[in-house]
Formats: C-alpha cells, structure tokens, sequence
C-alpha cells in the first residue's frame, strides 16, 4: 500500500480523492492536458501552488506554507480556499421543494428563505450517494453545491429522477453554475475581511444562512458555512470576477488569510469531524451511521418518502450496526483501511480518515466500528504496519468549531 | 490489494509531473544515494543511513519515525521502517545489507529533525555492512543530483 519516499501523492490523493472507487481510473487518470483548470489556476502558480490531478481537476495541494503552518494559519487568521472544482447547481420550479425531498433526507419543506443545511442524497438502500449543503433561496428556487468527484453520478442520478418527476406533471428545472466558481473564505478574519467588500450587513448573517448580494462589485452567492469547523463563508462569484475577488481578499487581510490548498482543506476538517465522501461515506453507509442522524429532519422521520427510508426509519428504531466515531491514538499517525481491534484483539471496526493533527499536535482519526464500542472513553487497538497501538474513542470535533450563531 | 498498487504508484506518478521543481535541495559529496532518495555514509564496515534533504522537502513536515529494532538484518532496497508527515506515509529503504547496530532514538521525541537536519541530527539507522561491494549500486552527489532534476522534468 505504500510506496518508497518518492511515492508521496499515493497517499495524499488517495486520502483526498472524493471519487467513488469506480470513476478513479478513469477520470483520476485523465492525461494532464485532459485535467480541468479552474479560472484561478494561474493564480495559484504564481503563488506557489503545487497543482495536483484531484477529481479530474488540477488543483492546489498547497502552496509555499507547509500543510501544517497553514492549517494553523487557517484557525489563527483564515484561508481562501479555490473549490470551484465543486459543482454548484439550482433547481427550479414550484414543485422544486418535494422533488429534492424524493433524494434528500433533510427537511426542504421546513427551511426558512434564505437558510440551508448539509443533507445527504441517498439511494435505495439508504446509503449515500454524496453529501451536499442545500439552501432554500426562495419556495420555487434550491441552491445546492455538490462533490467534484461525486459529480456526473450525482446529476445521472437528478437527472434520472427529474425525468419520472417532470413526466407525472411536476414542475422543476435545473440550472448547473458552470459559469460560475466558488471560493471558501474560513477562519476568523473572513468575516471582518469580506466586509470591506460588501454593503451588506454581515454581522445579521448566521451561520447556514444564505444571501444573494454585491461582493467586490460582482453580484455573489454567499453561504455562511464552510468545511473547516472555522467561522467562515462559502463565495459563489461569477467566473470573470473570481480572480479580482480573490486578490481582493487577500489584498483587504494585509496577507493574514493565505492561500490555503486541499491538503490543509483536509486537515481542517478531519479536525471539525467532517466527514469526507469517499472516505468517510460511501454508498453503502447511511446517513445513520455516519453519525448524521441530525441532518434527517423532525418530518421526515415520521413521514419518510425519501430513497431508502424503510432502511432508514428503521436503523433510527433499532439503532445501528455500526457507527462513525473519533479516535485520538499513539504511534504512527492511523490512516484509512487501518484495522481497529477491541482490547481482546478482536476486530470491531476500520479507520476512514486519520492523520496527525496540525493543532493539536497529535494522532486523531475517524473510523466505523460496532455498536457498543462506539461510546467516548473506550479503549481500542489500532493497527497500524502490522503492530497494534492505543488508541481512544473520542468525541468529535476534535476541535472545538466555531460556526456564527445568534447568541 | 494489486489494484491498489497499481493505482498508488500512478497516482504518485502523476503528482511528479505536477509538482514542478522547486529548487536546488542540498546533496553531500561524502556520502551515496539510493534512488529511492536514501543517503548512506560508510566509515570501515560501518554505514549510517538517512533520508536525504530532496526527500524530506518533498515529505513536508514529518510527525513520526517507525524505527526498527537494533540486530535486526536489513537488505539492500529492503524497507526498514517508515517516515510519516501530516498525509503522507513512505517506506524507508536501505541503501546497503547487513545489521542494525543503532537507532537514533533522538527522532522518536523529535521527528522534525528528519527535516531540519537530514544529512546529520536526522540520521536514522546505523548499519553493519555485510557486503561493501553493494556500494557500487549507489549513486554519487553529483548523479543524485542530476537524478532528481530529470525525476522531476521527466514526462
């Protein structure tokens, strides 16, 4: 599974690589020239950016910042994160709000205007095709950003269901934002920064809220939220002002918010808990599992009609076979595939993500294991080269988040 | 598991061709260099082994050092241990056979020497050499350097 010193992206793509196991030959593979750039690509070139084949997509991996400083910088004063490789999608039509409801297991209906949640797509055995941040703009309008590597399997499968829908009289449409990028501005300084861009009142927005307003000059999505468990802002910007936003909010923190690259994208979130598509969830993990009971809302629990529900209703009745947990342990950092065992030396479980946290300053993880198992405080072993280490189940986040929410 | 090779060592060679070159790393005259970016120093029948500074460049800050055990026989290009930094885990190979006769136990509170100090503090196994003439398998300076400036242009 490894390789020799020279082999370091096996690891670093394989980790970040948000691509079902399926789709990796193909598009992962593409030859360089056949690798999408976003619209900031050179700007990451002249700021140093090491560019990595992700998803189809060339992106940065990091800058001159080591992974470390700058997932520290990124909680100290902020990063600007370029995840236009993410798709952003609207759906249309007055019969939008019970169309998504058919996919999703959040409660669309019960969203305020202008708030979202993250929700999981499922399939129907309950499993999860992609997790996704939604946002009810208006009744008639729902803004969604979906993974880069979950992309063509996520509208094949919009598509598919629009289709039946539409063809039964319903009324809905998309629009996908490809004339579009999106930015990440996280960490403390983001608010205080992207208010010198705008008129708008930033302080009045919470946390999940979402708001169509003038950034820089260029009329902009912007959803407070983000992937790092930081105080933060998800920036949807036309394509032609996306490089003059992005030197602007590097120009207005004084070069406190740094570029900040998938590596540390990781990091921040394996920190905040989140879970990671492909690693951390998969098609055959429910929501449930996953730990993302809470994305699954009030309503829908009693009513369903979501794609496997049955599965679903019934896992929140009797409880889980499995279940998402945090880990901290000793030795070499635990990466994913790494095998839990019981203090008996029985096995219980599998690592997911894992790596050594840059602000902790030690071995965190995240993993399935059985029920039973799951609670905070039970000691496992983790194996790691063949030997067994100490390790904890933990609660997560592992650091504290610190999302803006009406006090 | 092969699929997985397969697709890992791709992987790693399609993040070569992308990450350009980022500079002139130090090499040491004295010492040889495995291709697999291990240095060795050879003092009688006695060998110290390390990574070299390209290496530890590339890793980024390195959190843990698996060493192995003292007496334990190692073969030339066999893995010994493993080097791990914030995302990446690689195998440390060795650039000559024979036994470990020390461990620098220094990197097992203080594995960011590996960074800061590659070719000395850094240093990560000792070794009694079984078979000196394996040492002409090895790179000098002067071709270690010339073999990392083509890995990183090539393609």
């Amino acid at each position: 599974m490894r390789g020799g010193l020279w082999q370091l992206g096996q690891s670093i793509t394989s980790r970040l690589a948000q691509t079902d196991k399926k789709t990796v030959g193909r598009r992962f593979f593409s030859a360089e020239s056949e690798l999408k750039k976003t619209v900031l690509y050179d700007f990451h070139v002249t700021h140093g950016g090491k560019m990595v084949p992700f998803a189809g997509w060339s992106m940065p991996i990091q800058y001159k910042d080591s992974i470390m400083d700058s997932t520290v910088n990124c909680r100290q004063n902020g990063g600007l994160f370029d995840v236009s490789h993410m798709c952003g999608l609207s759906l249309k039509g007055k019969d939008s709000i019970p169309f998504l409801e058919k996919l999703v297991v959040a409660d669309v209906a019960g969203l305020a205007p202008g708030t979202g949640t993250l929700t999981v797509f499922t399939n129907e055995k309950g499993g999860a095709i992609d997790d996704s941040v939604i946002t009810k703009v208006t009744d008639d309008h729902i803004y969604l950003v979906v993974n880069a590597g979950c992309r063509d399997k996520d509208l094949a499968h919009i598509e598919e269901h629009m289709k039946a829908f539409k063809a039964k009289g319903g009324d809905v449409s998309w629009h996908i934002h490809d004339e579009r990028s999106l930015l990440a501005l996280q960490g403390p300084l983001a608010a205080p920064v992207l208010q010198y861009l705008t008129k708008d009142d930033l302080s009045k927005l919470y946390f999940g809220e979402f708001r169509i307003l003038d950034i820089n000059g260029a009329r902009c999505f912007l959803t407070r939220t983000g992937y790092t468990g930081e105080d933060g802002f998800e920036i949807s910007v036309p394509s032609e002002n996306a490089l003059d936003l992005a030197k602007a909010i590097l120009e207005k923190s004084e070069g406190k918010v740094r570029l900040t690259g998938l590596g540390a994208r990781d990091s921040l979130r394996l920190e905040a808990g989140l879970c990671l598509y492909g690693n951390d969830m998969e098609q055959h993990i429910t929501p449930v599992e996953a730990g993302l009971t809470w994305a699954i809302g009030k309503r829908r629990r009693a009513e369903g009609g979501f794609l496997g529900a049955e599965v679903i209703l019934k896992q929140l009745e009797d409880g889980p076979a499995i279940r998402r947990v945090g880990f901290f342990s000793s030795g070499p950092p635990a990466r994913s595939h790494s095998e839990i065992q019981n203090e008996g030396g029985k096995n219980i479980g599998e690592v997911t993500s894992g790596g050594f946290s840059p602000c902790l300053k030690k071995n965190i993880a995240m993993g399935y294991v059985k029920s039973g198992s799951h609670k905070a405080g039970t000691k496992v072993k983790i194996i790691v080269r063949g030997k067994a280490y100490d390790g904890v189940v933990t609660k997560m986040p592992f650091v504290p988040t610190k999302y803006y929410k009406p006090t | 598991m092969a699929s997985r090779l397969v697709w890992a060592s791709r992987a790693a060679s399609y993040l070569r061709i992308s990450i350009p070159f980022r500079g002139f790393a130090s090499v040491v005259k004295d010492l040889k260099y495995a291709t697999s970016h291990e240095w060795v120093k050879v003092e009688g029948d006695k060998a110290t082994v390390g990574i070299t500074d390209h290496a530890q460049d590339h890793l980024g800050d390195v959190v843990y050092v698996e060493l192995p055990e003292v007496g334990t026989s190692v073969k030339q290009d066999g893995s010994f241990g493993a080097v791990e930094s914030v995302k990446a885990t690689s195998d440390i190979n060795s650039p000559v056979s024979g036994k470990i006769i020390e461990v620098n136990e220094e990197l097992s509170s203080s594995p960011g020497l590996v960074n800061s100090s590659p070719y000395e503090n850094g240093w990560i196994i000792k070794v009694e050499v079984s078979d000196s003439g394996e040492l002409k398998n090895l790179m000098d300076s002067e071709q270690y350097s010339k073999f990392c400036e083509e890995e990183d242009s090539k393609h």
